[in-house]
Formats: C-alpha cells, structure tokens, sequence
C-alpha cells in the first residue's frame, strides 16, 4: 500500500485513435452499489494487525477502531468474487486485451480517510473510473494506465476513498508466456530488424506456427533470428521442413546448420481472394530457396507483391508480427536493392 | 500391380451401379441424408438391394460413417469397411479399396460413396488459419504464419513455378476451364450447364491467387455421389453393362506432402513442375493394363485446379512435359466430358468415376464414340488414385 509512483519515467507517446475510445469510460461506474461482505468486525483486525506486526493498542479492546488502511480490505470480495463489477469495467479490459494490452500490474494506490471504522460499521461502495492515460512506455512494456475511484461509506456517509492505478499493457521480453518471447521494446534491435508491424490494436488474430516436439528447435532459433536448416547426421543431408529422420538415408540423428540469410525465390503467388481480417491483399507469399540448398515459405518485404519475382535474390529478416493475443518471430526476406527492376517474366 | 511389378487385381471386379444427388449450392439437408440418398440410386441403378451390400468405403474427410450410412439405407451386417485418406486423392482408391475386397471374397457387393455440403456447409476454399500440432498439422502448418492459407495458394505455388519452367503465361490455364465448360453446357446435370465460357473469359477472371484467376479453380458444391462395385462374374449377371476395374493403384511420392510438395527437387527434376504421386499411378496402371496413352478412349481427370491438369496428361505421357496446354487446345483426347469439377460439380473426385462408367457403358451425355477404356483420376498434390475402366471384352 506504499504510495508508488508507476508511472515515473514512462515516456508519453501521444494520444492516438484507441486512446480516444479508452477515454470515454472516464466517469463511468466501476462498480456499483457493493456492499462489504463482513461489517468490520474484531476478528479481521486482529488478523490484520498480526500479519502487519501492528501493536498500536487503538486497533484493540472495547473501543477498538480498524486500521484506516484496511479500508479496501472491507470491500474486497474473497475467493467467491465480485458480483458488483460494472459493464463498462469489462468493456475497458476487453478492449485493452483485444489491443494486445493482456498483461495487467497493479502500480499504485492512494487512501483518504474521513472517519474511523468500528466493528459493526456495515459499509458500502461505489467505483468509478476515475482517467485513463494515454499510451506510455514502460520498462514492463507499452499500455495504459487505468485509475478507479471507490468511495466507501458507512450509512450512507462517505468514510473513506480508495485510489487504485494499474498498468494493462503489451507483454514484453521477459516476461515470456508459453507463446514465447514477445520482444516489445527491444532494447538493442537487432541489425536488420525490420520495423514491427502496426500495433495491433484490435489486431485480428493471425496463424500461429504449429509446432510441436518435432520442430520446436526452428522456431525457438526463429524467436532468436536464426533460421536453423536440420542437418542429417547419418548423410549430411540438409533439410527443410524439419522432421525427426532423413527422407534419403532414413537416419533419425540430426544437428542444425545456421542459414547464412541469403536465398533466391524459387516460385512465389500473391494472394487476392478469399480475404483473411490479419493479412492485407494483394500479398506475396514465395517459396525461397536458401543458398545453402534447402526451401521454406516466406513472405518476401521489400518490393510491391507485384513485382516479387523468380530468381530475384533476397536475404533473410525476422519481422515481429503480433495480433490481440501475442507476439512473435517470423523469417521474412527482402528483396536485395535492385532485384525488383528485373522484367516481367510471365502474364 | 505394386511400384514394382504387376498386379493380380485388373479385371476381377466391376462397377455395377453408380448415383448421385442432385449438384447443388444449398442442399438444405444432411450430408448423412445426402450420403443415403446417392448410395440408394446406386443400388436402384445397379438392381440390386440393401441387403446385397456387405462392405462399404469412403474417405476418411467424410462425416458420414460407414455405420450410420448402413442404418439409414437398410443395409445389414458388414464383412468390409474401409476409409482412404488424403481428400481427394481418395477417390479412385475407395473403388480400389471395393476391387480388393470382392476379388479376395472378404466381401460381395461394396458400395463407395463420398456426400457432402460443401459450399453451404464447411467450404474447403475458405482456406486454414490453424491446426493443431499434430505430424499431419505441423506439416502445413510450416505455410500458415506467412498466410498461405488456402487450396488455390497451395496449387498457385507448383503453378508458377510450371509457367515459369516452360516458359508459358498463365492463359496457359485456359484451355482446361475451356474444355470443362463446354462439356458442362451439354450436361443437364451441371451446374454451368449452359453456361460455356470462351479464353477471353477466363483471361478476364479475377485474379484468386496470381497465377489462378477464378476460372482456373473449380466451383464448391452440396451433393454426394455413390458407386457399387462387385466381382466381374456377378456383374454380367446385372441390370447395366459393366465398367470393369482393368487398373486401380495410389500413389505417393517422395518426399511427399498434402498439397504443399515443395521440397522434393533432390528426388524429381520435374520439381514444383510435375506431380511425381500421379506419376506413380500412372506407371501402375500403363503395367498392369497392358495399355498406353494411345489406348484411352476419354480421360476424366481431376480439375480442382487447372494447372494440375496439364501436369498430370504430361505424368501419363498423353504429350511431353510443357506440352499440355497445346495438348488440351488440340482436342485430340476427350477430356473430362461431364463438365469436370469445373463445370459439373466438385464432388472430391467421385463424379469423374460416374462419368467414366458412363462413357463405358455408352450412357453419357456427351457420349465419346466406341469407349473401350477410359482413364479417371483422383486428387491432385495429395497423394493419390487412378483406374482405367474397361467395357467388358473390350
């Protein structure tokens, strides 16, 4: 309950279309017409003050008041939950989850106490959001900061107000989920690293990478920019797409080759009908051949889908693309400078 | 006939009986109902009764089991059942699958059969955004992130390359959905009966996924299609001329994937440029027919995209690689006379079957002069089937 400050230091990016549909819930309910569960009552003071080593002896006895920092403690809705919590409360988080703002901490709150708590006080409380902030950018990641008000009274009299702040924000690197690393703000880019993609603000979900015990080693070094080309051990064949044997020798030992990065498209198709809501057609979508002999697909960045082409050269990127529930890597390829002028080759 | 040698399988079986539903967009029913319904025409159209069957086959993307089929049509306890996988590609093996067990005697009458509400219900052209991490998943899974997602973009891949190889532009595609249509316009049962199209059409359809346009994917259908298949002795005892089974083979390929073989250049110089699976069928059943190109009458091959045509006429050696697309605008081969799945329905292959039955008994609409045998393909970049029918003495 230390009155902390979160928000030092975090950069101000601006306000920006989101922002202005977050705004909109300052001064709606957050909760409304709760009630506390228990009056306050001797047995949850004493427990308070053993657990916080707090003697004072007003806490104590006939004339017992409870600790004015217990105020939230009266409102709090135990292991069976609120049942008071408002709409527009939901809608906020579901809006700030559906923009990739799916983590939450809780940075800091502030109390304002106008009259002692006595056992047998019965309280209420109503919540409000009380302001949102715009977009900052935090050492945890980017999101918003989202503040509530809850006003408790006794009998109708205001007894106290209970500011509390959190943070909802996009999960950045090192706080890796199951989904693995979502390098938000990077500290130190990697060269070559693409621009991410547009913030995913209601970001429509996009195809996740399948992977499984078979080919979990690919995309953890896709997740670390490095495309790595299984290597049989029986043969020295190389091979793309992974799998747990060689197809000409039969051998099931392998090890990784890292791929140099440089690649050539071997056939490409770009992509009109049907519309799918993460991708934005016309785009290119080609199957690269590595210089080091073996094929993935990719998409190609560097040059309009119109004119990807066979044989132009392209080298390796990792792009991060993100929807409303992640982030990740991806291997992209750019077309190398001066690639796209060669002719149209066909239709 | 195996990959290697001749099999004992040509000749001792026959399709007897075949059906279908009406073609349509929007069944309103069942793709159960569906699937009774055309296995009750076939038995009606080979004379024979519920109480005939004793085995029945369809493919493993079915939703009809073999069980539930049985009870809603009256056919009684099975000796047989049996599914093929890899979509498509089922078809001509479901007959192969009914072949095997009515010449080795584990059944005497089995029906195949494949229903399904394909546009009105779970469209295949609306493509994949996910799959589970299964072997099966994970294998095409590798396309998803970059948002190759759908059939066309999978064909459009080996089809670029294809262009790219010989040198063609993709009006290449053209002859195919030309040929298609024209057959279908004749073809009551069609859904673009009436309703041909010139190169000009196709050159000015919309672009699906550059090089396909419109006219190079084949339309989406509700409908089922049913098949009755029986030894050769019985079959001259029924209603209908029978269609013998002469050749029926799978094939898969090296290296092989569903729709996305594009890793096999170390196996087949054709590369993306060919469909080595079908080239395995197709050296199947050139062995065990005895026959070549020169001696099929009309060919029913699958069409669920154009480009695949061409490469599998140059697979079964009918003109030289890079060739086809002359090949088709010459006309010399009857090719898909029902319309194709381009112009008479996409029924996973299984109308191709009726209609090459047809051209053997001498029943078909556009009725091909004096067949003897005819060729009918499966599913194409999965991997796959392929029969030749014969007319009996032929």
């Amino acid at each position: 309950m230390s009155g902390g400050d979160g928000a030092r230091g975090a950069a101000v990016s601006g306000d920006d279309a989101l922002y202005a549909r977050l705004k909109a819930f300052e001064g709606r309910p957050a909760a409304t017409g709760g009630r506390g569960k228990d009056p306050v009552n001797a047995a949850m003071i004493r427990h308070w003050c053993e657990a916080m080593g707090d003697t004072h002896p007003a806490y104590r006895g006939p004339d017992a008041v409870a600790p004015p920092t217990m105020l939230q403690a009266w409102t709090m809705g135990g292991l069976s939950g609120h049942t008071d919590r408002s709409p527009a409360y939901d809608e906020l988080s579901a809006l700030l989850d559906g923009a990739g703002c799916t983590a939450v901490v809780a940075t800091d709150c502030e109390q304002e106490y106008l009259r002692p708590l006595r056992p047998g006080d019965e309280i209420t409380f109503d919540a409000v959001i009380e302001s949102v902030s715009p977009r900052k950018t935090t050492k945890l990641g980017s999101g918003y900061f989202v503040t509530t008000r809850m006003d408790v009274r006794v009998d109708g009299e205001l007894a106290g107000a209970h500011r509390f702040r959190i943070l909802k924000y996009v999960p950045g690197k090192g706080s890796s989920g199951p989904g693995g690393p979502a390098p938000e703000a990077d500290p130190a880019p990697r060269k070559g690293t693409p621009e991410p993609v547009a913030a995913p603000r209601d970001a429509p979900a996009r195809p996740r990478p399948v992977i499984n015990r078979d080919n979990a080693g690919f995309w953890a070094g896709v997740a670390e920019h490095r495309l790595l080309i299984q290597r049989c051990t029986g043969c020295g064949r190389l091979r793309m797409p992974w799998l747990p044997g060689c197809a000409r020798c039969g051998a099931p030992e392998w090890d990784t080759v890292e791929a140099g990065g440089g690649g050539t498209v071997h056939s490409y198709v770009v992509m009109h009908h049907p519309p799918f809501p993460a991708f934005d057609p016309p785009y290119a979508v080609a199957l690269i051949a590595l210089e080091e002999g073996v094929r993935l697909v990719a998409g190609v960045t560097g040059v309009p889908p119109d004119a990807v082409r066979v044989g132009m050269p392209v080298r390796l990127e990792f792009q991060q693309v993100r929807d409303g529930k992640g982030a990740w890597e991806l291997p992209v390829f750019r077309a190398e400078p001066g690639a796209a002028r060669a002719p149209r080759e066909e239709g | 006939m195996s990959v290697r040698r001749a099999d004992t399988l040509g000749g001792r079986a026959a399709v007897v009986g075949i059906g279908a539903t009406e073609f349509s967009k929007d069944s309103g029913r069942s793709e159960l109902t569906l699937a009774a319904e055309a296995v009750r025409a076939a038995l009606d159209d080979a004379g024979l009764a519920p109480s005939d069957v004793d085995g029945l086959v369809t493919f493993t993307m079915d939703t009809s089991p073999e069980i539930a089929v049985a009870q809603a049509t009256g056919i009684g306890e099975l000796s047989f059942f049996s599914r093929v996988h890899y979509g498509g590609g089922a078809a001509c093996a479901t007959v192969q699958q009914a072949a095997l067990a009515v010449a080795t005697g584990i059944a005497e009458v089995v029906v195949c059969y494949r229903a399904f509400n394909e546009r009105s219900g779970r469209r295949f052209g609306s493509g994949v955004q996910h799959r589970e991490p299964s072997a099966e998943g994970t294998a095409l899974g590798w396309n998803l992130p970059p948002g190759l997602l759908t059939p066309a973009s999978w064909v459009a891949m080996a089809a670029r390359r294809y262009l790219h190889t010989y040198g063609l532009t993709p009006e290449a595609f053209g002859h195919v959905a030309v040929t298609g249509r024209r057959y279908a316009a004749t073809n009551p049962a069609a859904y673009f009966h009436g309703r041909p199209i010139t190169l000009a059409d196709h050159a000015a359809s919309r672009p699906i996924v550059e090089p396909l346009r419109l006219l190079d994917c084949c339309q989406e259908t509700d409908g089922g299609q049913a098949l009755v298949v029986t030894t050769a002795e019985r079959a001259r005892d029924l209603r209908r001329p029978p269609a013998l089974i002469t050749a029926a083979a799978q094939g898969a390929g090296r290296a092989q994937e569903q729709m996305t073989s594009y890793y096999r250049d170390e196996f087949y110089p054709s590369d993306l440029a060919g469909l080595p699976e079908m080239g395995v069928v197709a050296r199947q059943l050139w062995r065990t027919s005895g026959y070549g190109p020169a001696d099929i009458d009309v060919a029913v091959l699958y069409d669920h995209f154009t480009p695949f045509v061409l490469m599998q006429l140059e697979e079964f050696g009918f003109c030289a690689p890079g060739e086809a697309a002359a090949f088709v605008a010459d006309g010399a081969l009857p090719l898909n006379t029902h319309g194709g799945q381009l112009g008479e329905a996409y029924l996973h292959g299984m109308n191709g079957i009726a209609e090459a039955v047809r051209q053997v008994r001498g029943s078909a609409v556009n009725q091909v002069p004096d067949v003897a045998h005819a060729l009918v393909t499966a599913g194409t970049g999965v991997p796959t089937s392929g029969l030749i029918l014969g007319r009996d003495g032929g």
